[in-house]
């Protein structure tokens, strides 16, 4: 009971030194984690999935449009929860992780769209129409560009850190936006084939890949965001002795 | 496998350009994502032992 309730691994992850040491030692497993489910995930989607009776081959294209949209939106997500954690507790990791998963949440963005896009031809004839998913997917990505250009045009880290959460929460409205759009307005994009907790619409061979591509672009996404963090967490304490020592041993090694 | 040969593979019905621009730019994309922040702790690193090396011979 006293461990449940216990919240010192929270105050914890304050601590830019701890989150150094552990995310340390969580990379290498995520990144070989999203390497092979990643690998495994592309040859059985591209190889081995049997071709849509109606789409044929074409199909394939959701193994990476479908994890790429997720991940997006997740991502904007764990924006808008760091972003609370941020403004209420004063954490700054939690400014760290919003600056850092932004330009990766965009990217998602990016791939979800473009591919979108590349299905879309074959599959309804045309690029792009200003239907509701379409459209609320590329309001998710601008909304990623604000978060960006606001944490990098304000100086005064601080102000920057709290416009930047502001941004996210208020922008989290989108989400569901984009989740039910299929559903509200009457939209080309057909409505959601894929859930983790739901019997899957689709058969097995076909949702098993889609299953391992999905862990594996969250795996993608774990082991870039600490990545990431754990560079801007060394610059932003370089001024602490633990920073400086941990240059100093990676700068010997390079000697 | 749902292909019987190789070329059959490459034409993916005759979906092949569609699918292997998606795959093709989504890995670079996916690539991109790694290989800059990686360039970044590098050029962040020579920066700081560059920099401690100018504080040591003053």
């Amino acid at each position: 009971m006293s461990n449940l309730m216990n919240w010192t691994w929270f105050h914890k992850l304050g601590s830019p030194k701890w989150f150094y040491e552990i995310s340390g030692r969580w990379l290498p497993w995520l990144s070989a984690a999203a390497a092979l489910l990643l690998a495994v995930g592309l040859v059985w989607s591209l190889a081995f999935a049997p071709p849509d009776y109606q789409q044929g081959n074409s199909f394939r294209i959701i193994y990476i449009h479908v994890p790429a949209a997720f991940l997006a939106q997740s991502v904007y997500v764990m924006l808008a929860v760091a972003g609370v954690v941020g403004l209420v507790w004063k954490m700054k990791l939690a400014d760290v992780a919003v600056q850092q998963a932004a330009p990766i949440g965009a990217w998602m963005t990016v791939i979800a769209l473009v591919t979108g896009a590349i299905w879309g031809k074959p599959t309804w004839g045309t690029y792009w129409v200003w239907d509701a998913r379409l459209t609320s997917m590329l309001i998710l990505l601008f909304l990623y560009f604000g978060v960006i250009a606001l944490g990098q045009a304000i100086s005064n880290r601080d102000s920057a850190a709290k416009a930047c959460a502001v941004l996210a929460i208020v922008g989290v409205i989108n989400i569901p936006i984009i989740k039910y759009s299929v559903e509200w307005w009457n939209t080309l994009h057909q409505p959601a084939t894929f859930s983790v907790i739901e019997k899957p619409a689709m058969p097995l061979e076909m949702w098993l890949p889609l299953l391992i591509m999905v862990l594996g672009f969250y795996c993608f996404f774990g082991a870039v965001l600490l990545l990431r963090m754990r560079l801007e967490v060394l610059k932003r304490e370089a001024r602490s002795s633990w920073a400086k020592a941990e240059v100093k041993t990676h700068v010997e090694k390079s000697l | 496998m749902s292909f019987t040969s190789f070329a059959e593979f490459l034409a993916m019905g005759t979906h092949g350009a569609y699918v292997w621009s998606s795959f093709a730019i989504s890995l670079a994309v996916l690539a991109l994502n790694v290989v800059l922040p990686l360039l970044a702790r590098r050029r962040y690193l020579q920066d700081e032992a560059r920099r401690l090396r100018r504080e040591e011979s003053q």
